[in-house]
């Protein structure tokens, strides 16, 4: 059961395209596991249609003789092969990624963590984190937005619990310690338009070299 | 339905009125998203190919022709703009083709009938600021800021649409 969910905000911004990559590819990830948000971007995609049908601008005229030509004589472009599934990554990481959880390039970031940072436009990156149970993420303070959507486990902060498909929406007032709850290790996808800002001043450190 | 006409019988004539009503509406959105007049007609002859194409995809119980159109739309703009890449959620596995209900698609078109109703009604400011979110004149932070943004007047209309959406997906 999806308790944390996405805002309007986020699904309106989907909705007309208007994301960095990094966000829609946690958007399109927590839509592929919440019948929800689903049912709530389809209704900003009807919005999307309604603003359609306001305004028109005349088009050439030879275009449709244009598009009935195409339409003919062009060969579809054949489907790219869907791809593979897995247990823990839904579609839209597994095209991301290239394969399956076990396709992933981690890299350890001290304390147990693992992260590997997905290619995205540089508006905003993503990475996969791996987080052992029962480990605290490092203690951080965020610039801009950070967006995090759990895959696998479970995350507790000082206010609430964050399970699979939940997501957690942190900006620039968030200050909070995240820890893997006890269990399954915490896999999780995060995506931000700034560089985190670590407290410690060890991680702060390191923070180019991880390019987190 | 139009589409299905295209889809089906792959009806040219069909075709032609969809054409008429939708190629400058296409045209129009993405001139208003910041195209010249020269690319936003080949874009739009673009989009109206692969609504010729993806015809038999169109489901009148999960979206109008004009939101399913949009989408279409919105996605070439993407494209063109080759800046950030928009990867779509997992498809529901929707099981075998079947017939769409058409008591479900009657009252799926009525209530976007209704949120196109409720946007006209809008007061100018607030609809300008929708209009400029979908046209990208805002980026996710100033929507996010936006405080003109109607989301509660237009909530009504959109969790009417989310009930019946809610039902088409169970």
């Amino acid at each position: 059961m999806i308790t944390h969910h996405l805002s309007d905000n986020l699904l309106m911004a989907y909705s007309a395209g208007s994301l960095p990559e990094a966000f829609n590819l946690v958007v399109a990830t927590h839509i592929s596991v919440c019948d929800e948000c689903r049912a709530r971007l389809a209704s900003f995609d009807a919005l999307g249609g309604a603003l359609l049908d306001e305004d028109t601008v005349a088009m050439g005229a030879d275009s449709l003789a244009n598009v009935m030509a195409r339409i003919k004589s062009e060969a579809p472009t054949a489907k790219p092969a869907a791809p593979g599934r897995d247990a823990v990554l839904p579609a839209p990481l597994v095209d991301a990624i290239g394969g399956g959880l076990n396709h992933v390039q981690w890299r350890a970031v001290g304390g147990g963590v693992r992260q590997a940072i997905l290619k995205t436009s540089d508006k905003a990156s993503a990475r996969l984190l791996h987080i052992p149970a029962g480990a605290a993420v490092p203690d951080h303070g965020h610039h801009g937005l950070e967006l995090t959507l759990v895959l696998q486990g479970a995350f507790r902060d000082e206010d609430a619990v964050f399970k699979r498909g939940d997501v957690e929406i942190a900006t620039e007032e968030t200050q909070h310690t995240p820890i893997a709850e006890p269990g399954l290790d915490c896999i999780c996808l995060a995506a931000t338009d700034a560089p985190l800002k670590f407290r410690a001043i060890l991680p702060r450190l390191a923070q180019p070299f991880l390019r987190i | 339905m139009v589409l299905r006409r295209v889809a089906e019988a792959q009806d040219s004539t069909a075709f032609a009125a969809l054409f008429a009503h939708f190629g400058p509406r296409v045209k129009a959105y993405l001139m208003k998203s910041g195209a010249d007049a020269t690319t936003a007609e080949e874009c739009a002859q673009d989009v109206m190919v692969t609504v010729w194409r993806k015809a038999a995809q169109f489901d009148p119980t999960r979206a109008s022709a004009a939101t399913w159109i949009f989408t279409i739309a919105r996605n070439r703009r993407i494209d063109m703009l080759r800046r950030d890449r928009r990867p779509e959620p997992e498809d529901l596995p929707w099981g075998p083709e079947a017939e769409p209900d058409q008591e479900d698609a009657l009252a799926l078109q009525q209530e976007t009938a209704q949120l196109a109703a409720a946007l006209r009604t809008l007061p100018e400011a607030q609809r300008s600021m929708i209009e400029r979110a979908y046209f990208n004149e805002l980026s996710h932070s100033e929507i996010a800021d936006a405080t003109g943004l109607p989301l509660g007047t237009i909530k009504s209309r959109i969790r009417l649409a989310l009930e019946r959406l809610r039902h088409s997906l169970s």
